[in-house]
């Protein structure tokens, strides 16, 4: 019985803590999404401008093989598995203009993948 | 645990002369304490980063280099005990014929060095797109140990894995070797990759490069010498002294200093500047490795 009671407890919690979560997502504004896609050896776009303070998400596709998106000084990176869309939320919270690349070794074109963050005030 | 140099020290000095002195080994007094192993002074070359195969305005003598820096080897004074070579031995190529066709006349070429006893490991340009196959048919294990006058070695592979990264198994294998060495043993680590974060905005690091040092750490003497960076660099983390080589087909820039890595224009008035191997010498007497820049070709 004691077992039961537990359990019924734990699960209206789950069901508040959820109602809770989904009233802060209604009030968050709604975040850009920027497609980029990837394939050997570019990004498409490679360069990105952004507003300092204003959270994006990225949404990467690759056209061939595996690849990945690093944004070292945002920590920000996601493997980019063919056939899979990966997102990946990035906060621009310094302004200057900063390199992404490609971390995953794809070829022979690999070390001039790369492109460019630019964030505004 | 005293180490003979602190980071101070190890920062002033490696600015001079391209001539470093690094803490980490143990000293003789030290050594002779351990009963039954043998230690003694001796030297080894490392080279890195030869690029077989790469083509361009960087290097106008790519079919040369790899070339000059055997018979460099070759000629000098005294013998080293050994050689290692930390990787990117050919330049990559999407062709895996091509790559063996590299890899081939790589071998050729250093089979010329008098000194037989050669530690191969691969870079990424070797060994990323297949996971280490080719190289593996030429040279052997990616990573190993192997030991020579009271110095333990461990090649760390960085490289098969395209994202960098040693893996959990690698990670366990290193865990379980250091935990049968002493823990004022010498080691040495060879790796192609830094094992720190050199600067991953040029993809200069190992995604878990943190856990190897973590490792490492408690270990009392511990080097490591790598390459991939085409140029002479060194950094401490906590009392790990890591060294960085040149490579033989040309030089990077240093980290961050323009806006994409590209290798650094060919001096015509100074050919092969920015190139070179290095003479590692284990003075046990003075427990210090001594590093010595050589170039390729002298003059």
């Amino acid at each position: 019985m004691h077992v039961t009671r537990r359990r019924v407890t734990l699960a209206l919690g789950g069901l508040l803590l959820g109602a809770g979560t989904i009233g802060l997502r209604a009030a968050e504004p709604k975040e850009r999404v920027i497609k980029i896609v990837a394939r050997r050896f570019t990004y498409t776009p490679d360069k990105l401008t952004l507003k300092k303070g204003v959270p994006v998400v990225l949404e990467l596709t690759t056209a061939d093989v595996l690849m990945g998106f690093s944004a070292p000084d945002f920590q920000t990176r996601a493997d980019i598995i063919p056939g899979k869309v990966a997102r990946v939320r990035l906060v621009p919270d310094k302004i200057g203009t900063f390199m992404f690349l490609c971390d995953i070794f794809c070829g022979s074109g690999h070390e001039n993948m790369n492109g460019t963050i630019t964030v505004t005030a | 645990m005293r180490h003979r140099f602190d980071r101070r020290d190890f920062l002033k000095m490696a600015g001079v002369g391209g001539v470093v002195f690094a803490s980490s080994l143990r000293g003789a007094q030290g050594a002779t304490a351990m009963a039954g192993q043998k230690y003694d002074d001796f030297y080894f070359v490392q080279l890195s980063d030869s690029h077989w195969g790469f083509e361009g305005p960087p290097n106008p003598d790519a079919k040369g280099t790899l070339k000059k820096a055997v018979a460099a080897v070759n000629s000098l004074n005294e013998p080293p005990d050994f050689i290692v070579f930390t990787g990117d031995l050919t330049h990559t190529t999407d062709d895996p014929k091509e790559r063996r066709r590299r890899l081939a006349q790589f071998k050729e070429i250093v089979s010329e060095l008098k000194v037989k006893n050669i530690h191969f490991m691969p870079g990424e340009h070797d060994a990323s797109l297949d996971s280490g196959e080719a190289f593996t048919e030429f040279f052997g294990k990616t990573r190993y140990t192997f030991d020579h006058k009271g110095v333990h070695f461990i090649a760390l592979d960085n490289v098969s894995d395209p994202r960098a990264s040693l893996g959990d198994e690698q990670l366990q294998w290193l865990a379980a070797d250091l935990k049968r060495q002493p823990k004022d043993a010498n080691i040495v680590v060879l790796t192609h990759r830094p094992l720190f974060d050199l600067y991953p905005q040029w993809d200069w690091a190992t995604r878990d490069g943190a856990k190897a040092i973590d490792l490492l750490l408690p270990m009392e003497h511990v080097t490591v010498f790598y390459g991939h960076i085409h140029q002479e660099h060194h950094k401490m983390t906590g009392h790990i002294a890591h060294h960085a080589a040149k490579g033989l087909m040309f030089p990077l820039p240093a980290p961050g200093s323009q806006p994409q890595r590209n290798p650094l224009p060919w001096d015509a008035t100074q050919p092969y500047k920015g190139l070179g191997f290095r003479d590692v010498e284990a003075e046990l007497s003075d427990a210090d490795f001594k590093l010595t820049e050589l170039p390729v070709q002298k003059g």
